[in-house]
């Protein structure tokens, strides 16, 4: 019996299967991948503040000469300690992935909302509009806007952003289409609710399972192309401390003294692996009520 | 059911015994459940949803639904080989009696059916699947066989079809005509005339009822439908909750029922002659008053004299493309009058009522309210022209939002046409949820807490809160059980009473008229083909249609 026809079963089983976090947090593969995020971004996130407690050097310090091995992980290729520009290098990358997905989530989101629900000639024309953004590569594009604007931290979340909305935009029109069928959108409208009220309360709590596994995946996209913008040079510019830029830095030594890749590399893979792990949940708690239940 | 299988007179084609099935987390939601199906002989599983009528059906099939295991009792199958009992069988052996020696007719035809086959290709696949006959030629022999057998054309124009291109009916019979494909012994039917209008359901449930007879196939009907059952049943089953709480020949389960709960079943089904009063019964309803139309409709006469034409009506259309929906349809309502508007699906009853509060606004024709001509969309309406005209969903599991308490929903009417304050709101919420017989615990929670009756009230609810003169109620009970639907035109007549307004109550379900509507109009083609007063209708019908369907309306 499903619960919806089964007047007895109902009250027992919302009591047994709670809300959207707790599927999530039930299964295993969530756990894992909870406790691999949370150890990249806490590493991230206390990095620079320990960095005097634990190496005692500043990110940009030179230290001694290139490529040698003192101290913990050795030197960089300008003589820099790299556990400590290894722990700077962080917080920048996460920053700056996270405000680029919340943009792309914010136009993406409004972008197809408001297609699906106006429908008709505005649905055709945003829709058109993101194939052709979707037709464009995001790294030319990605190119072309920081070689017209400069490597500057907003273009990098601007660029990063934009590119994420046409296929947030594609998922949440797809979802929104499925509510606003339903006859409590109706009965909003024969109340003469204000759209964007329609839009705000009925539909988008009714598309968050969607939005979150579509935010666990761009997330890891962002992450992906900040790090690769860095290490192609028109992301973070040196001096400063990133992930990405490490990497290109230090990739010419990588047989002598191969810490200065590798701390980076593993980094950015835990943290990938990690959010893949808990959007893959996410996806199965939003769409089986009964995730983790017989675990 | 104690005669053992081998008892030579008589030879249940198969039997369940003891039958118990859990959930997977240990629920258990058949409780000991057994019956015997006879060849030629169909037994009716009555009961309302969540009994686990669908769940023992699916189990004579060897098959349960995710989330369900089998803890115990079995189902023995006259002949089948070395282990007759069918659910110690490995699933290999279980997938090949299913579809040829057990079959089964799903509820809903249009979803069953393949949309991308051809009808007669799906019978053959059947048949293919089965290795039934030696070669393609006999199997399509058979399929032509089998389509004439339930009353369809077989030529091969119409083998040729896609189901989009047949009718609800037709696609039923088709899925018959896939059960029946390879002789099976029993047959399983999940509520097979659900969906279907009263004049198909009479012709779908005559073709089960020859097929079953002439070969000598045991049937299974699965239906909350006890006016069907009395139609077509030999035996009746009636579960509650996973038991069994009556079983026997049909006569006797339906005409002198031992069990409670079968009497409150039976009392709770409406009929067209108005015999039995739905919503007097103990349980099941309140303490509403005989529902008799005449004095209220006396009392009506005096008003409608005194006040003019409350709702009218006149030249009405509208068309999606080259299909006329609604053409040309006046009516007038007068104030405190409630009436039924009856068409079966696609007669445009649906789209009419919407018109009229204001939820499609492409109709050409007026709608007056109290003489002033209102706007088409609810949008263009004057806050008070909207407050006075509700509107009540047809499925309570779609018209609220699932993300936001009843609270929350049945008082957006109030935050759109007033400066009502936040307490003010919730207490007259209260106030509405209190007509309708839920109380203040409800405020707070969600629709998903809620049964489906429960969600109707609330639905019902959120139209009063506003205190309307006119509430449209389209087919409000048709996504419900009998004695839910009885307990909500209960309901709605008493709200009627309390607070005169005016009701019109669209559905397809002629057996509710004398229950709820003073007068009535019968739809057809999106034309208005009868219309007067209940009495007069039912007893004086004049068109054919109306008829027609007065005489195919099962009962018991």
């Amino acid at each position: 019996m499903t619960a919806i026809d089964s007047p007895q079963l109902v009250t027992q089983e919302t009591k047994a299967p709670p809300g959207l976090l707790r599927r999530l947090v039930a299964q295993r593969q969530a756990k894992i991948g909870i406790g691999l995020t949370a150890a990249v971004v806490l590493l991230a996130l206390l990095g620079p503040v320990l960095l005097p407690v634990i190496t005692g050097f500043t990110s940009t310090e030179f230290t001694g000469r290139p490529f040698q091995p003192d101290g913990v992980f050795g030197t960089d290729n300008l003589g820099r300690d790299v556990l400590s520009r290894f722990l700077d290098g962080g917080l920048r990358l996460l920053a700056y992935s996270a405000l680029a997905t919340l943009l792309g989530m914010v136009l993406g989101v409004l972008a197809g909302m408001t297609a699906a629900y106006a429908g008709g000639r505005v649905d055709s024309l945003i829709m058109r509009s993101n194939d052709v953004l979707l037709a464009l590569p995001s790294l030319v594009f990605a190119l072309l806007a920081i070689t017209v604007l400069g490597p500057e931290g907003w273009v990098l979340v601007a660029v990063i952003g934009i590119t994420h909305a046409p296929r947030i935009a594609r998922v949440t029109r797809s979802a929104t289409v499925d509510v606003i069928t339903e006859d409590f959108i109706r009965a909003a409208e024969m109340y003469a609710v204000p759209r964007w009220k329609i839009l705000v309360q009925d539909v988008l709590p009714n598309i968050t399972g969607p939005l979150m596994v579509e935010l666990g995946l761009r997330m890891t996209y962002s992450i992906g192309a900040v790090a690769s913008l860095s290490f192609l040079g028109l992301g973070m510019q040196p001096p400063t401390a990133d992930w990405g830029l490490m990497i290109n830095e230090n990739r010419i030594a990588l047989v002598i003294q191969p810490w200065g890749v590798i701390l980076p590399v593993l980094a950015i893979a835990v943290l990938t692996v990690g959010i893949n792990l808990i959007t893959d949940s996410l996806a199965r708690a939003a769409a089986n009520a009964n995730v983790g239940a017989s675990k | 059911m104690s005669t053992s299988l081998q008892d030579p007179i008589r030879t249940a084609v198969l039997s369940a015994t003891g039958l118990r099935i859990a959930t997977t987390a240990g629920k258990e939601i058949l409780h000991d459940v057994s019956f015997e199906l006879q060849p030629g002989k169909i037994l009716a599983l009555v009961g309302e949803s969540g009994s686990g009528k669908t769940t023992a059906g699916l189990a004579c099939l060897g098959h349960f639904r995710a989330g369900l295991t089998h803890t115990g009792g079995e189902i023995r199958m006259a002949g089948s080989g070395p282990s007759s009992n069918i659910l110690d069988l490995p699933e290999p052996e279980r997938r090949k009696l299913r579809g040829g020696v057990i079959s089964y007719v799903p509820q809903d035809p249009a979803l069953s059916l393949n949309p991308a086959m051809r009808i007669g290709d799906q019978i053959m696949e059947v048949l293919q699947v089965q290795g039934h006959g030696s070669s393609d030629a006999e199997r399509r022999a058979r399929v032509a066989e089998v389509l004439a057998e339930v009353g369809l054309k077989n030529d091969d124009a119409y083998q040729r079809r896609y189901p989009h291109q047949l009718s609800g009916g037709q696609q039923q019979r088709v899925g018959i005509a896939m059960a029946f494909a390879c002789r099976p012994s029993v047959i399983v039917l999940d509520e097979p005339t659900t969906g279907l209008d009263v004049t198909t359901q009479a012709l779908v449930l005559q073709t089960i009822d020859q097929l079953a007879e002439l070969h000598n196939v045991a049937g299974l009907y699965i239906t909350h439908d006890l006016a069907v059952v009395a139609k077509i049943a030999d035996e009746v089953v009636v579960m509650l909750s996973g038991e069994v709480v009556e079983q026997g020949p049909t006569e006797r389960v339906l005409y002198q029922p031992q069990h409670d709960y079968t009497r409150k079943l039976l009392d709770s089904v409406p009929d067209l002659a108005g015999k039995r009063r739905v919503g007097r019964t103990s349980v099941i309803t309140g303490e509403q008053p005989v529902v008799d139309p005449r004095p209220a409709a006396a009392e009506d006469r005096t008003r409608r004299e005194a006040s003019a034409n409350f709702l009218e009506v006149s030249g009405l259309r509208l068309a999606y493309g080259s299909n006329q929906i609604l053409d040309g349809i006046s009516f007038t309502l007068a104030p405190g009058e409630s009436m039924m508007l009856l068409g079966e699906s696609g007669s445009g009853k649906t789209t009419l009522s919407r018109c009229v509060a204001g939820l499609n606004d492409d109709y050409s024709g007026e709608v007056r309210l109290s003489g002033d001509t209102l706007s088409a969309g609810t949008r263009a309406r004057t806050a008070e022209q909207r407050q006075r005209i509700q509107y009540v969903f047809q499925s309570p599991f779609s018209s609220l939002n699932p993300r936001r308490t009843i609270c929350e929903s049945v008082e957006v009417p109030l935050q759109m046409s007033g400066k009502m304050g936040r307490k003010e709101r919730r207490r007259r919420v209260l106030e509405a949820l209190d007509q309708v017989r839920l109380g203040s615990s409800y405020l707070d929670r969600r629709p998903g807490d809620l049964s489906g009756g429960e969600r109707q009230r609330a639905a019902i609810a959120r139209a009063l809160v506003n205190a309307p003169s006119l509430l449209v109620c389209d087919e409000v009970t048709s996504a419900l059980d009998v004695s839910v639907q009885a307990s909500i035109i209960d309901l709605l007549r008493a709200l009627q009473h309390e607070t005169k307004m005016s009701m019109l109550f669209v559905t397809h379900n002629i057996a509710l008229a004398r229950h709820i509507s003073q007068r009535m109009a019968i739809l057809q083609h999106g034309q208005i083909v009868e219309s007067g007063s209940t009495d007069e209708v039912l007893e004086h019908p004049r068109h054919e249609y109306t008829r027609e369907l007065l005489a195919n309306v099962p009962t018991f």
